[in-house]
């Protein structure tokens, strides 16, 4: 499969295209995706675009459904 | 023109009987491509059947027979003959302490990310809840590398014997069963048996288990917890009482696949009984006996345990209302992105309150689409 880069926070991952957003970030290591309103990191929990834990920004949109969105090289995702 | 909403088995089953009856049909989905949970990412042919993907059905009009949808192009109205819901499923998540920390995923949850990328070979993983649903994630996990340190399964031993009769019934599953069986050879399966606690500083680490009067301690890289599932009926309120909208009840693939078929060929005016659809739905009433859910799970969450992980609401601060509306106007909980989809279907199972579906809009809308429905509402756009 075809590698592509994604521009995490600054930092350059590398992942499969094809993949969905949060697969390549969970896959590359990052482990929050958002604070929740009491202040604790957050991560996928549903893999289905139903619960929202995955949202990030993504090409300067908010609140992005990482794990809905399919990777782009040179995507920025900020978190 | 007859609409489908949902592109996993129940609607692409659909959409061909009526193709079959020589009718055109547009399915409409959410996702990026058409499959819906398990034909998730394969290559899926639809004929002549028009496919709007990464397009959400918002609101529905039973009586002026039009779906409002956001998709790629902004917000439309499409008029409808026949509209039919095969919006699948979601799973069943039941707060427990820990169970918001990052690692700590869906049983279906972190199938759907394998799926699309998520590496796990070499990872330590706990799987735990309810269902067959499972086995086949604990097989796919294995066989993608990952190092499944247990299954836990909620139902007991007695439960599971009725289970493990129908499967006998059935020759597809029972080989099904068999393949996980094969895959899954070496992994303990506890029964009664469930994840009380999830542990560590920003990252799961280890989790708590529990069966009976056995409690110990696994550590694991993921956990992966679903208790099985819930129908994503949030459309259906829409339009309840419209005879031109056909609801598809969902189950595991070969009941939804039938399911479809029966409501696509209802919306082409052709009606065919099947004796498969009605042995099918006796399997899944089988299963569902099985895996009836523990009471005791009720006394997972602590006070302080997080019931809304949108806004963060704890089981204390939701003790003491009488329904999910009291509780939504006092707390906030439901009120999030995810409009309670998942802390409502949690709330009615502990606290038995019944008013947990969702009011229109189904979804966080924009600004424009509800501008379209009022004009579409006085006539305006078609
Ligand atoms: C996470 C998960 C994993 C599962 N894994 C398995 C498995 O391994 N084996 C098995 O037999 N069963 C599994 N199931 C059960 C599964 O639901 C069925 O097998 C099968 O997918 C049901 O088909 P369906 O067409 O009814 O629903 P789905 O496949 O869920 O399809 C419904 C589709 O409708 C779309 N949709 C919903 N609402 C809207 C809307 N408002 N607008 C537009 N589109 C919408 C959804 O995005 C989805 O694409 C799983 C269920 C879940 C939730
Ligand atoms: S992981 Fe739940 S919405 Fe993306």
């Amino acid at each position: 499969m075809a590698t592509i880069n994604l521009l995490v926070n600054g930092r350059v991952i590398a992942a499969e295209s094809g993949s969905s957003v949060a697969a390549a970030m969970l896959s590359s290591g990052i482990t929050t995706f958002r604070t929740s309103v009491s202040g604790e990191p957050r991560a996928p929990l549903c893999g289905m675009g139903i619960c929202f834990e995955c949202r990030v920004t993504i090409e300067g949109q908010d609140h992005a459904r990482s794990c809905q969105i399919t990777v782009q090289d040179g995507m920025v995702i900020t978190t | 023109m007859i609409i489908v909403v949902g592109a996993g088995p129940a609607g692409i089953a659909a959409a061909r009987c009526v193709l079959e009856c020589n009718l055109p049909v547009t399915v409409i989905d959410d996702n990026p491509a058409p499959g819906g949970q398990i034909w998730r990412g394969e290559a899926i042919n639809l004929g002549a059947a028009q496919l709007l993907s990464g397009t959400r059905v918002v609101a529905i009009d039973g009586r002026a027979r039009t779906v409002l949808t956001e998709g790629p192009g902004g917000p439309r109205t499409l008029h409808f003959s026949k509209l039919i819901l095969a919006t699948g499923s979601r799973e069943l998540f039941l707060p427990f302490p820990g169970w918001t920390l990052p690692g700590v995923f869906g049983a279906g949850g972190i199938q759907a990310l394998v799926k699309t990328g998520l590496h796990v070979a070499g990872k330590r993983i706990v799987v735990a809840g309810s269902g067959p649903l499972l086995l086949a994630v604990a097989a796919l996990l294995r066989r993608r590398g990952a190092d499944v340190r247990l299954i836990a399964e909620q139902a007991r031993p007695a439960a599971l014997f009725s289970f493990a009769a129908a499967l006998l019934t059935n020759a597809a599953k029972l080989k099904e069963g068999a393949g996980f069986a094969w895959t899954l050879a070496g992994v303990p399966y506890a029964t009664g048996a469930w994840v009380e606690a999830a542990e560590a500083e920003g990252h799961v680490r280890h989790v708590h288990l529990r069966q009976g009067n056995r409690r110990w301690v696994e550590e694991c890289d993921y956990a992966a917890i679903g208790y099985g599932l819930v129908p994503n009926d949030e459309l259906h309120s829409f339009a309840a009482d419209s005879e031109h909208v056909i609801p598809v009840p969902t189950g595991d693939v070969d009941l939804a696949t039938l399911e479809g078929a029966a409501a696509g060929y209802e919306a082409a005016g052709q009606p065919r009984p099947s004796a498969k659809l009605e042995r099918a739905r006796r399997f899944g009433a089988v299963l569902a006996r099985a895996f009836a859910l523990d009471p005791e799970l009720r006394s997972l969450p602590k006070s302080d345990t997080f019931v809304c992980r949108c806004e963060d609401v704890t089981l204390e601060r939701l003790c003491g209302w009488d329904s999910f509306r009291a509780a939504k106007l006092h707390t906030r909980c439901g009120m999030g992105p995810c409009q309670g989809r998942i802390c409502g279907p949690a709330a009615r199972f502990l606290f038995g309150w019944q008013d947990t579906s969702i009011r229109p809009p189904a979804f966080p809308v924009r600004i424009a689409s509800l501008v379209t429905t009022t004009l579409a509402t006085n006539g305006e756009t078609s």
